[in-house]
């Protein structure tokens, strides 16, 4: 890592240049201006006015804020588990050679094209209780009425299950990718030594796949932190304000009540909040240091 | 090296957050967007004076059955007009639009003369001086003003000052009913008084049907209850005092009164149990309506065109029936007065460089015959007086004569709440009034949450 790059033969600084103007141009620079809004008072209409720091005070009486950080820790603590104990074992399948796991592999793909809008409104209308696909599946796992998105208990977990069916094939692929680098010398060894199926998972397959599990679930938590589209266009954050998600409070209050200054407080937390949380994934797991995973092999 | 980026990557996604504020930020100085309205140059084409000519925005909502019809009048006027100047239309979809004329608004790229909702959305322009005043134009164009329905007109008075003008059909709210469920439950007769209501809604809770249709995942339609039911309470002058800014109004007994009878049909089945999951963008009660699975909605007249729409031969059939929202026991209002959204308007920037010719275009065409019949034509009953028998033509004669009469003949005509009062004082209204409806707040808690 501290090796010279001319030395090395890897790019030089320079070659990072376009990649950090952009992120400085669409990064960077909106970071700072939106802290900057968080010092003013604007609608959107008129000129924003520096109100110091009146936007910051009213933190403190906004009786949704813990409320929605709750549904927020709820969502992206969910999101997490349930996407990861699925896409994991499913990566691991279909990473193996197979007509048929190369199909259901494409089938489950398909999600991933789709747009966020389009999934929502799909969803809306399979989630309908009277005409949609929740008035023949709610009698079954015990809702008679089919009522889902409009059960103040249920709504949040239709939207953590939507959610995860958008998200799931791009960690599947993720881990098919990195399943399928795993040398099969070790596989070998494993059942040289007599080790089961399950055997080989936990001690072969889930430690070779650490890093990809570490970036996996720091795309999922980050990710889940900021998200929102899904529940907007389902739920509006209702029944009540019953899934109204730390970042769609944001943008509720931003481009609904026009309070562009109290939402550029709740986007800086909803920043402080993620950047925080990638840093302490990445340090716990001990990602940054980069440790092989073969080595002496 | 890679550790780097990967943080950077991270920062990346934490950014995304907070860009589409930004974005907005950079809105109001960036380009416009030049829609599909075929509008060939921007409001900076209209520096040539109102005199010497020139050119100027308009700016409305797209809708497939008006946008021509808004489009020929602005041609018809081009054509007309001795002033030399020459509008050219630009239409925007509805939601993007309140956000994108939010950010124009005051820049550089604004409208001319822009569609509006009327009051409290209408206000917060006229608050931050963006809006000219046009009284003295309507005044000096007596034949013009004297066709205009005057509660309608009403709702683009601010403080005595005429802002915006009403340009499309009128959108009274109205309690609609599948006929042929009501009569096999044994109701007879749409219900005028509350106490019908309720008869009929024990017949249809029997006859296992839904009695009363509410897209409930969307606050709006849950407000259209509270809205009448205050009006009928406690009249007109109730709402009148919130929107004038006297946030006490909402502690009047005749608003909890409202949330009171509102529970006590949520409590008694009136809205089923499962409301709360449906929608009405995604044609959820409309289905109910015409699929026979409820008796009762009550919606804007808009859901006429919404049957007709998605269900055509429900929409024209006699099942399809309507009626006044019911008197209340000792109510104070007027129970001849209406709620809903009496029209849409036009209305001229302060800092258009085309004024005269905006307050000419709007005088000159918005009431004419050919304007007034465009309108007619597609289903819309325009806010203009006289047109008795003009009403009763076309697929819904029956129903365009009851909603002219009804709005002709209402004292008062109460705009919708969310579009009366500023945006956030309505999104706390929606979300409290969802809870109401979800038993989650009492209604004393309501007037808590408002009157703050």
């Amino acid at each position: 890592m501290a090796l010279p790059s001319s030395r090395t033969g890897r790019p030089g600084p320079l070659w990072a240049v376009p990649a950090l103007a952009f992120f400085a141009l669409f990064a960077l620079l909106p970071m700072l201006i939106v802290v900057g809004l968080s010092f003013t008072r604007w609608s959107g209409i008129d000129q924003p006015q520096f109100t110091g720091f009146d936007n910051w005070a009213h933190l403190a009486d906004d009786a949704q804020l813990l409320p929605s950080f709750r549904l927020t820790v709820v969502l992206t603590l969910a999101s997490w588990v349930l996407q990861t104990a699925v896409a994991l074992p499913l990566g691991v399948w279909a990473a193996a050679p197979g007509r048929p796991r190369a199909v259901l592999a494409a089938i489950w793909f398909v999600p991933l094209l789709m747009s966020s809008a389009a999934i929502a409104i799909l969803w809306g209308l399979l989630l309908d209780p009277n005409f949609g696909l929740a008035s023949v599946l709610g009698p079954l796992v015990g809702v008679d009425d089919g009522n889902f998105i409009g059960n103040p208990d249920l709504a949040l977990w239709v939207c953590i299950a939507v959610i995860a069916w958008q998200f799931v094939p791009f960690h599947v692929l993720l881990y098919q990718g990195a399943t399928r680098r795993i040398p099969e010398t070790l596989y070998e060894a494993a059942r040289l030594d007599g080790a089961s199926k399950l055997q080989r998972f936990r001690a072969v397959t889930v430690p070779q796949l650490r890093n990809t599990i570490v970036t996996s679930s720091v795309l999922m938590l980050v990710g889940s932190l900021t998200y929102f589209e899904i529940i907007l266009i389902l739920t509006g954050g209702g029944p009540g304000t019953a899934t109204r998600v730390l970042p769609l409070h944001m943008y509720l209050e931003g481009f609904s009540s026009f309070d562009m200054g109290y939402a550029s407080v709740i986007a800086v937390l909803l920043l402080v909040l993620g950047t925080g949380l990638s840093i302490f994934v990445t340090r716990v797991t001990g990602y940054a240091r980069m440790d092989s995973q073969t080595e002496g092999m | 090296m890679r550790m780097r980026r990967n943080n950077g990557r991270v920062v990346t996604a934490a950014g995304i957050a907070v860009l589409s504020l930004a974005l907005a930020a950079c809105g109001s100085s960036g380009p416009s967007d030049s829609a599909s309205g075929g509008s060939t140059g921007g409001t900076d084409g209209s520096t040539g004076g109102s005199a010497a000519g020139g050119k100027g925005q308009l700016w409305v909502i797209t809708d497939a059955s008006l946008n021509p019809l808004q489009k020929a009048s602005v041609a018809e006027f081009n054509k007309s007009t001795k002033s030399g100047v020459t509008f050219s239309v630009s239409d925007f979809a509805n939601d993007p639009y309140k956000q994108k004329l939010q950010t124009a608004i005051g820049s550089a790229n604004q409208p001319d003369i822009f569609y509006n909702w009327g009051g409290g959305n209408l206000k917060q322009y006229v608050d931050a001086g963006q809006v000219a005043d046009i009284t003295d134009a309507v005044n000096a164009a007596a034949d013009f003003k004297s066709k205009l329905i005057p509660s309608v007109l009403d709702v683009g008075t601010i403080d005595g000052k005429i802002y915006g003008v009403p340009m499309q059909g009128v959108q009274p709210v109205m309690l609609f009913a599948n006929a042929d469920v009501l009569k096999a439950a044994g109701v007879d007769a749409m219900p005028t008084t509350w106490d019908d209501l309720q008869t009929a809604i024990t017949k249809l809770k029997a006859a296992k049907k839904t009695p009363i249709a509410l897209a409930g995942s969307q606050g709006w339609t849950e407000l259209m209850w509270l809205e009448y039911l205050l009006d009928r309470n406690g009249g007109a002058d109730v709402f009148q005092k919130i929107v004038g800014g006297d946030k006490s109004a909402w502690g009047d007994p005749a608003v909890t009164q409202s949330l009171t009878m509102i529970q006590d049909l949520v409590t008694e089945g009136a809205f089923g149990t499962n409301y709360s999951s449906v929608g009405y963008d995604n044609q959820g009660t409309l289905a109910l309506l015409a699929g026979g699975k409820a008796g009762f909605e009550l919606m804007g007249s808009w859901e006429v065109s919404a049957l007709n729409g998605n269900f055509p031969k429900f929409a024209k059939s006699d099942s399809l029936t309507w009626g006044k929202f019911p008197t209340v026991p000792n109510g104070k209002g007027d129970p001849a007065a209406i709620v809903g959204n009496p029209s849409n308007f036009y209305s001229v920037t302060n800092a258009s460089k085309v004024k005269e010719a905006a307050e000419e275009y709007l005088t000159t065409q918005l009431a004419s015959d050919t304007y007034v019949q465009g309108l007619l034509d597609v289903g819309q009953v325009p806010a203009i007086t006289g047109l008795e028998d003009k009403v009763k033509t076309g697929d819904f004669a029956d129903f365009n004569a009851f909603t002219y009469d009804l709005v002709k003949n209402a004292p008062s005509f109460t705009q919708s709440w969310d579009q009366a009062l500023d945006a956030a004082t309505s999104q706390t209204l929606l979300t409290s009034l969802q809870k109401v409806f979800l038993k989650q707040m009492t209604p004393q808690q309501f007037v808590d949450a408002m009157s703050k």
